[in-house]
């Protein structure tokens, strides 16, 4: 499911529906250090209003949202987690 | 003279005496179809993940979604349900074997968009530390014994679950 690189973790979401990218998401961030960085590949259209979300409940810092049509992606920093 | 044991200590500290506050999220789940199982459980499962304290209420029909048993064989109900995609007339639904026709159907979907079932989610409610209170009023009424439930759970009244939900910042009846 994840697959870590020299500067972040890759997350696949494509073909998940709510509530498992959000899900998957705060999974995979448990097991990240603060200031580490998650990029999320989701095809859930509702992704680019929750992940945006996500970052703010969690104290996380969203750093980019792209929408690429048939695919999102997310890059997200972890904050001190709350 | 009766001899009066002291209360138990609450569960969790009251909301003014915790120095961080998480958010917290207290549902109520009082419908036991397949179609009205999902809505509860996706909320928690995302208050879950987004950091919150998270609770369910399973009363009346919604405690078949606690139920050992039952919550693999929730139901879809065809008859009084006009945003059923079929083309038929709503009265056919009552027909034998609509519902379960109906419910196939939704499960087929399910799969298909890749949703957990019922089972699969309440292991991420466990995973996730989302209180299960089974009502009990209701295991009276409806003669539903403790080992009857998933493990898990808390068999509590409603003050248990009010005490909870009294410091909620987001209440749901679902």
């Amino acid at each position: 499911m994840t697959h870590t690189t020299d500067t972040h973790t890759d997350l696949d979401c494509k073909g998940l529906l709510c509530p498992l990218p959000v899900y998957r998401a705060a999974q995979a961030m448990g097991k990240l250090a603060p200031g580490q960085m998650l990029r999320i590949e989701c095809t859930d259209r509702g992704s680019l209003e929750d992940f945006p979300a996500f970052a703010r409940q969690r104290g996380h810092t969203l750093l980019s949202a792209e929408d690429r049509g048939s695919v999102q992606v997310f890059l997200i920093k972890k904050g001190g987690d709350r | 003279m009766t001899t009066v044991t002291a209360a138990p200590a609450p569960s969790v500290a009251p909301r003014h005496e915790q120095a961080t506050r998480p958010r917290r999220l207290a549902l109520v789940a009082s419908k036991g179809t397949l179609d009205g199982a999902y809505p509860p459980l996706i909320l928690a499962a995302t208050a879950a993940s987004l950091g919150w304290e998270v609770g369910i209420f399973f009363t009346f029909y919604g405690l078949d979604i606690l139920h050992r048993k039952k919550h693999r064989k929730l139901k879809v109900p065809p008859l009084g349900n006009p945003a059923m995609p079929v083309p038929m007339p709503n009265l056919l639904g009552a027909l034998p074997g609509m519902t379960a026709a109906a419910t196939a159907m939704m499960r087929r979907w399910m799969k298909r968009a890749g949703l957990p079932d019922v089972a699969t989610f309440l292991d991420m409610m466990r995973e996730s530390g989302v209180r299960l209170y089974a009502c009990s009023t209701t295991m009276g009424v409806m003669g539903v014994e403790a080992n009857d439930l998933v493990d898990g759970v808390t068999i509590a009244g409603a003050a248990a679950f009010l005490d909870f939900a009294a410091e909620a910042d987001v209440s749901m009846f679902v």
